[in-house]
């Protein structure tokens, strides 16, 4: 294959899986070539490689094996009826690719997805292959992403997790409305299944490792880095509650490492039932907090759709804070005194500041200066703490609460 | 006043002999003047030497700290670090101790330090410089904004033990040769290829990932600072992305729809036969390919799958329990979770073989209340009971057991139609419609909810009377 066939080939594949968010390269076993003499490693650490002007890291190659598709979802750019040009790639160019961007330092590893070509099956088998022969011709120690054909057969999905750090099923839309009108194909069922059955591979490697004998080998690794999936944001008419709700019961039903919220954004050759319109990053951006309020602040989804009103959360402000807003008997909090649970529901303290605060109180009382050092703004805190040296008095009731948070109108129009 | 001088900026060793002698000595910080770094310091001064025997300890966290920070470019950072080092040793809390002036410098010097090790890690690039003894050769010229090279050249030397490279920065340089690791001085630029080959390729690829749709330049520089850009092959092409962005966006707005592409029916792959329809089901293996496909209630909604029942067709006992849990969910098949493991070993005690037997559900799909990564079964309602007793009656039909065993206060509901207390059903068998036997037990999961032992020991011996009663019946 000519040196400019690759590149034309890398244009439109690479130009046809940019809709897929997730580029994480974190969260895996650590593991180099110290042993192996060959190249890669991972440390626990993500790292990003690069930064388009759209402001989404580069940590993998993150390519289709081809944008060939027998399904016809109408807002992907792959799509059957989509006049899109069109190219695969061999399993051995796409290895060629991974290990001559990986030592030049250009990425962590490869993320690898592809349109269905034949048959499920057929196309995870692709797939799968390109992660054996990294892994075992080239002992390649780097990351490996691959995306899980919904449908294909449990003995390849098991396979698939042998070979790769990752695994991602995508859902695309939250709803089995949205699903049975925008794409055809795609059963929610058939996804939940294959997610379940990541699971339960994930579940036996844990098993198998726990009842290993002693002094026999440590049983192979189920993708360390656990699965993930996709829903896109804005496409159908699923209100931010049905995301959140999908996204709730995947966590809790399928272990889920992420949930990546997509904005929908114009496609090239659109199907005409699409918005043509700017993708709503504000909505993403609201529908990340929440999810983040799911996983490490203690919320429960109905806890956070008290801030938001007819099943959309608020863009103006950010879903904590409209928590709390609706939640004034709950504060204000005492900063000294507070467990973190409560203290993490406190507006405009992370977790991180959190734990800064509950290890600093144990050696001295906090005042407003100590808590200007340990979190990115007290100002917004204010209306919901106590210290020493400060009670918000009526300012946690006051009526124009919700005034002093929310920018301006115009500067929304400029945000979104 | 002491001086001390050191010969290397940067050199955490030497540094740290000087630090420990001063610190043995009772030198306080006040009292010393730290100078040096190659900038043709003088050698006046008092030599340090440690005193024997006097070693100070220090929290290992610190020393980290301080092998890092000393690479910082501040001029003052030796005196610093002295200066906490001085305290730590009369306050071991003093690193917990967030909110002091000193501490705070400490931590945000260092924080600067690993970002800029990130970054390193992150935006070298190898150009290929050639093959030597069957292995593959790079080269990278790097300006990193500390003194970092050695914090971060064993991170290469782990990534790419297959191949031999040079990292090169106006300090020092880093090369990995012969699988032995070395440093050298600084050098230039020119001493690394000014292009490779696979540039066009990574390039065309950063182009092609590239949304502009969603410009957000904030956003990138804030994680690659325009500094790196010189020696990113990549950031010469931002200009031209961002410039053409509003009007390939706009042409995508504009473009009217077009036809389908031609070749789509050809390329379209069958939607599956709809459901076929629930009353031509004909085996039990069709009743479980159907059961999988109900949508008679909204618990499909959520669930992995439904999960019919399980066993020979000509089994004399049918076991009815309430519904599928997490376990059963994922599997898609009946009690194979905790309770089942307790309904294994009880059916084992009661003298019952489990292949022998017909295991199944009042409700088919599984019912719960998400709750962070752990799903809460929920009881199904008496309404999705009786839809899913739709199923149980054809499992009933197929197998047309001698003797039903119901699991709980559900499958109770499920089998009878009527709500009834287990209770009140208890120690006698009951005559059903059609002429089977009904024996009415606990749930197997009841017994594992019993926070008192004695008394879930106590529940256990009836629930294993009540199994010995049914293969008795069943006999």
């Amino acid at each position: 294959m000519s040196a400019k066939a690759i590149l034309e080939k890398l244009a439109v594949l690479a130009d046809a899986a940019k809709y897929d968010a997730s580029c994480a390269s974190s969260g895996t076993v650590k593991r180099d070539s110290t042993e192996t003499k060959g190249i890669g490693s991972t440390e626990g650490m993500g790292i990003c490689h690069s930064y388009a002007p759209d402001g989404r890291c580069i940590s993998l190659l993150k390519i289709l094996l081809t944008n060939f598709c027998i399904y016809d979802c109408r807002f992907c750019i792959n799509r059957a009826s989509s006049n899109v040009e069109r190219a695969r790639f061999s399993p051995q160019e796409v290895v060629r690719l991974t290990l001559d961007f990986y030592k030049r330092n250009y990425i962590e590893g490869l993320f690898l997805s592809s349109g269905i070509i034949r048959s499920e099956d057929y196309t995870m088998e692709q797939l799968v292959e390109v992660a054996r022969i990294l892994r075992e011709e080239h002992r390649f120690q780097g990351y490996i992403h691959l995306k899980t054909i919904a449908g294909a057969d449990p003995g390849l999905i098991a396979l698939a997790g042998l070979y790769a750090d990752r695994l991602s099923t995508n859902v695309e839309l939250p709803t089995e409305a949205g699903l049975s009108s925008f794409a055809p194909e795609k059963k929610p069922e058939t996804i939940r299944k294959t997610m379940a059955s990541v699971r339960i591979g994930a579940d036996d490697a844990i098993d198998a490792a726990k009842s290993r004998l002693i002094g026999k080998a440590r049983p192979p690794r189920f993708a360390p880095a656990g699965q993930s999936t996709q829903m896109i944001v804005g496409a159908d008419a699923a209100r931010d509650d049905d995301i959140l709700k999908t996204a709730s019961n995947l966590y809790s039903g399928y272990q889920l490492r992420r949930v990546y919220y997509s904005a929908y954004s114009p496609i090239p050759d659109a199907s005409s039932d699409l918005p043509p319109v700017r993708p709503p990053l504000m909505r993403e951006h609201r529908l990340y907090q929440a999810d983040w309020l799911l996983r490490f602040y203690g919320f429960e989804r109905a806890e956070i759709m008290e801030g938001a009103s007819g099943g959309m959360l608020d863009l103006t402000i950010d879903p904590k804070l409209a928590w709390a807003l609706q939640r004034r008997e709950a504060f204000p909090v005492d900063i000294n005194r507070a467990p973190r649970e409560l203290l993490l529901r406190v507006p405009g303290l992370g977790t991180r500041a959190v734990d800064r605060i509950v290890a600093a109180r144990r050696l001295g009382k906090l005042g407003l200066g100590d808590l200007a050092k340990l979190t990115a703004s007290v100002k917004k805190l204010l209306p919901f703490i106590v210290t020493p040296d400060w009670r918000p008095g009526k300012l946690t009731d006051s009526a124009d609460l919700r005034a002093r948070f929310a920018p301006p109108p115009e500067q929304l129009a400029l945000a979104l | 006043m002491r001086e001390v001088v050191l010969k290397t900026a940067g050199d955490f060793a030497e540094w740290r002999s000087a630090a420990r002698g001063l610190l043995a000595g009772g030198v306080a910080p006040e009292d010393v003047s730290w100078r040096g770094g190659g900038e043709g310091a003088s050698l006046f001064g008092d030599a340090v030497v440690a005193a024997p025997g006097a070693a100070v300890s220090l929290p290992r966290e610190l020393l980290e700290i301080a092998e890092r920070v000393i690479c910082h470019r501040d001029p003052e950072v030796p005196a610093r670090l002295y200066r906490v080092i001085w305290r730590a040793a009369r306050d071991r809390q003093l690193l917990a101790r967030t909110t002091d002036a000193e501490v705070d410098w400490l931590r945000g010097a260092d924080k600067a330090i690993r970002r800029d090790v990130h970054k390193m890690h992150a935006f070298v690039r190898f150009r290929r410089v050639g093959e030597a003894a069957g292995r593959e050769r790079f080269a990278a010229w790097f300006e990193p904004s500390h003194r970092i090279l050695r914090l971060t050249a064993p991170f290469f030397q782990r990534r790419f033990t297959g191949m031999d490279w040079a990292i090169v920065t106006p300090d020092a340089r880093a090369i990995w040769q012969d699988e032995t690791l070395t440093y050298g001085p600084g050098g230039t630029k020119d001493e690394v290829p000014d292009s490779d080959v696979v540039e066009d390729q990574w390039r065309t690829y950063y182009g092609a990932i590239f949304n502009p749709a969603r410009v957000k330049v904030d956003a990138m520089r804030a994680e690659m600072p325009k500094k790196y850009w010189k020696n990113l092959p990549e950031a010469q092409d931002i200009a031209p992305l961002l410039a053409g962005a509003e009007a390939r966006v706009e042409r995508m707005r504009e473009t009217a729809v077009s036809l389908a592409n031609p070749l789509t029916e050809k390329w379209r792959t069958r939607v599956p036969d709809e459901l076929a329809l629930d009353n031509d089901v004909k085996t039990l293996d069709e009743l479980a390919r159907a059961v999988d496909k109900c949508k008679r209630c909204p618990l499909y909604c959520h669930a992995t799958q439904g999960v019919a029942g399980e066993g020979p067709k000509a089994a004399r006992i049918m076991l009815v329990g309430e519904q599928p849990g997490d376990q059963e969910d994922l599997q898609g098949r009946p009690f194979v979770g905790p309770a089942g493991q307790v309904l294994n070993e009880a059916l084992e005690e009661a003298g019952l073989d489990r292949k022998r037997l017909f295991l199944t559900n009042a409700v088919k799909h599984f019912k719960f209340e998400p709750r962070g990564k752990r799903r809460l079964h929920q009881n199904p309602t008496t309404g999705e009971i009786d839809i899913c007793r739709w199923w149980l009656d054809k499992e009933r039909a197929f197998v047309q057991p001698e003797l039903i065993v119901t699991l709980g206060a559900s499958a109770l509901r499920g089998v009878t139609g009527k709500s009834a207390s287990i209770k009140s059903m208890r120690g006698a068998a009951h005559e059903l419609e059609g002429g089977a036997k009904l024996v009415a037990t606990i749930h197997p999961s009841f017994l594992l909810r019993m926070p008192d032992r004695t008394r879930a020991a106590e529940e256990r011996k009836a629930f294993v009377a009540d199994l010995i009663r049914a293969r008795k019946l069943a006999a």
